[in-house]
């Protein structure tokens, strides 16, 4: 049976992907059905949600419409999640192949320091870092990467730990390649299966990093996102409770959808899921 | 006995390795956010240049960055984290009034999400495949994917602005004057949304893990043979098949420790609670980066201690680990 009709047998993975092809047509429609700043005045103050159809979600408190914001926040919020979560599998993947292929005193130090990044909440260091080097998209990312490297680091070493004994990494040495060349070239590419079984989780982490620190007032100033139209909408919680509502359905919906599709490339892959 | 003092000792051995990491981490931050302590103090005070050169040399801040880093540690060896600009005070007596409240949210949240999470756990494990298996799968996994600050704000939009049930913030009521057990409820009743927010949020992964845990142990031998006895289904869920995936969300509680200390920060914000997460959000506004590493600090001791208890209470709970270790 071809993959893609395995990962579509499992209803869990057809509801996440289509989730995930829907946020992904906002994010790419964003600019075209929404042109100009979505941060711009659209309309009156507070109109309510379905009142009228060129301002379907209505209006926050400035009098921006709710859907161009909603569209745009999705283009930030998967950037964001996915830049995030890729250079942290990559920061995860070296260090930890660094660490299991070379052993002895520089894995010893890269795992006190993969321990010692465990040990600090990685929501506070972000906070820490963001609002230190100042918001910007690149720093967001950069700052959720910080916290979200050990996992993958960990599984990579214990998966090359295992791969390093291996009969073509012997022979590898034999013929005088380079060690950073054998770990680089040989072991890390199959050391990564069970380093990307995490990237759904990294993903979803992220995105709710992101919103988190948006919320207190941390993302990119520029930029809609999700988590600053939450903190926007609490200002009027008590008079419309909507503003905040909606763009949180948004992200438990995005969240969800990477879950839920994430599980079903594992199951599909069959790849053995290992906890961080 | 001697197995766990061995066990405890190369733990609190390896937790100063990682403690000396985490201050020279927060040390390098100090060293490269923009402006010192004398910058945040004259920007809020006032003085002119001859004050700024003076306050640099009695803070030793015009000294080089090996010495002030060796400054830093012997003033975190004496438990002295610096001033905070924000609050006039010894950063230290700030995050010590803060903290006991942020103890309190965490622990009855820990609470809530383990025992809570285990119990639907093992009722969704007891039948592995069925429909009740399935939607509390699928429901964790929607708890999951909801941001904890969004679930506070919904908390409150239902149950303190619409029903009125429970306060919308803070510790307790202010200046009210109860004492004893009138206290205690006060603060139960502020302490209410904010717990189920940041428990429930968590309660998905133990939930799942109990899950997932009891699925490997369905299929060990053993259950066959207490099958093969005849024991109740009901005996062999509770006291076999519960009872040994119960050990790894134990050690998930320490690995947990750190997450739930950083969901706390959001939550407290929302629920204006008065704690360690408050206090870093009231440093970043104030962009207060002393009192921000400090927090940061404080925390990373936090979850050393708490994975050190759970690693005694892991090995007090399994008599195989830590086995080789004192052998060794």
């Amino acid at each position: 049976m071809n993959p893609l009709r395995r990962f579509l047998g499992t209803p869990e993975a057809v509801a996440g992907a289509i989730i995930l092809i829907a946020l992904f047509a906002m994010a790419l429609t964003a600019p075209l059905i929404f042109p100009g700043d979505p941060q711009a005045i659209a309309g009156p103050a507070l109109l309510p949600p379905f009142q009228d159809w060129l301002l379907p979600l209505g209006t926050d408190r400035l009098g921006r419409d709710v859907t161009a914001e909603l569209f745009h926040g999705a283009r930030t919020s998967l950037a964001v999640g996915l830049a995030a979560a890729a250079a942290a599998l990559v920061i995860g993947a070296v260090v930890g192949t660094l660490a299991g292929f070379a052993g002895g005193l520089v894995d010893e130090v890269l795992m006190r320091v993969t321990d010692a990044f465990q040990t600090v909440p990685s929501f506070l260091l972000a906070l820490a870092f963001v609002s230190i080097v100042g918001p910007s998209l690149g720093v967001v990312v950069a700052a959720i990467a910080l916290g979200a490297w050990t996992g993958p680091a960990r599984v990579a070493r214990a998966e090359v730990l295992s791969i390093r004994e291996r009969d073509f990494v012997a022979s590898a040495r034999v013929i005088g390649m380079h060690p950073l060349e054998i770990a680089f070239r040989e072991v890390l590419p199959n050391a990564l299966p069970p380093v990307l079984a995490l990237s759904s989780v990294i993903v979803a982490a992220a995105i709710l990093t992101e919103a988190a620190l948006s919320f207190l007032g941390l993302g990119d100033p520029n930029r809609v996102t999700w988590g600053g139209m939450i903190a926007e909408g609490r200002a009027v919680l008590r008079t419309a409770p909507f503003l905040s509502i909606v763009p949180g359905i948004a992200l438990v919906l995005t969240v969800l959808g990477v879950y839920l599709a994430g599980e079903g490339v594992v199951e599909t892959t069959a790849v053995r899921r290992s906890l961080s | 006995m001697n197995r766990a003092l061995t066990l405890i000792r190369r733990r609190l051995i390896g937790g100063i390795f990682v403690l000396l990491i985490v201050v020279i981490g927060t040390f390098l931050l100090l060293e490269t956010a923009p402006g010192d302590a004398v910058d945040a103090y004259i920007a809020s005070t006032g003085g002119d240049a001859g004050m700024i050169e003076l306050l640099r040399h009695r803070w030793g801040l015009d000294q080089s960055v090996l010495t002030r880093l060796a400054n830093y540690l012997w003033a975190l060896l004496h438990l002295d984290l610096g001033q905070s600009v924000t609050f006039s005070r010894p950063i230290r007596d700030v995050i010590l009034e803060r903290l006991p409240n942020t103890l309190l949210l965490m622990g009855s949240a820990t609470a809530l999400s383990f025992g809570l999470g285990s119990a639907l756990g093992i009722y969704a494990g007891a039948r592995p495949g069925s429909v009740r298996d399935r939607f509390l799968s699928i429901g964790s996994l929607a708890l999951y994917a909801v941001p904890g600050f969004w679930l506070g704000l919904v908390l409150i939009i239902v149950f303190a602005v619409d029903l009125r049930w429970f306060p919308i913030g803070g510790i307790e009521s202010i200046a009210s004057g109860k004492t004893g057990l009138d206290r205690a409820v006060d603060i139960a009743r502020h302490l209410v949304l904010p717990v189920s927010a940041l428990g429930f949020i968590y309660l998905a992964l133990y939930l799942r893990m109990m899950r997932a845990g009891m699925a490997e142990v369905w299929r060990q031998d053993f259950v066959l043979a207490a099958r093969a006895k005849g024991l109740s289904r009901r005996r062999i869920v509770l006291a076999h098949v519960a009872r040994n995936a119960l050990l790894p969300l134990v050690t998930m509680l320490g690995l947990q420790s750190a997450q739930m200390l950083g969901g706390s920060v959001v939550i407290e914000s929302v629920f204006s609670v008065p704690g360690l997460g408050r206090l870093a959000q009231e440093a970043v506004a104030a962009r207060d980066i002393p009192l921000l590493l400090g927090i940061i600090l404080v925390s990373a001791v936090m979850v050393i201690v708490i994975n050190l208890l759970v690693d005694i209470a892991y090995a007090v709970l399994d008599p195989r680990v830590g086995a080789s270790e004192a052998s060794a």
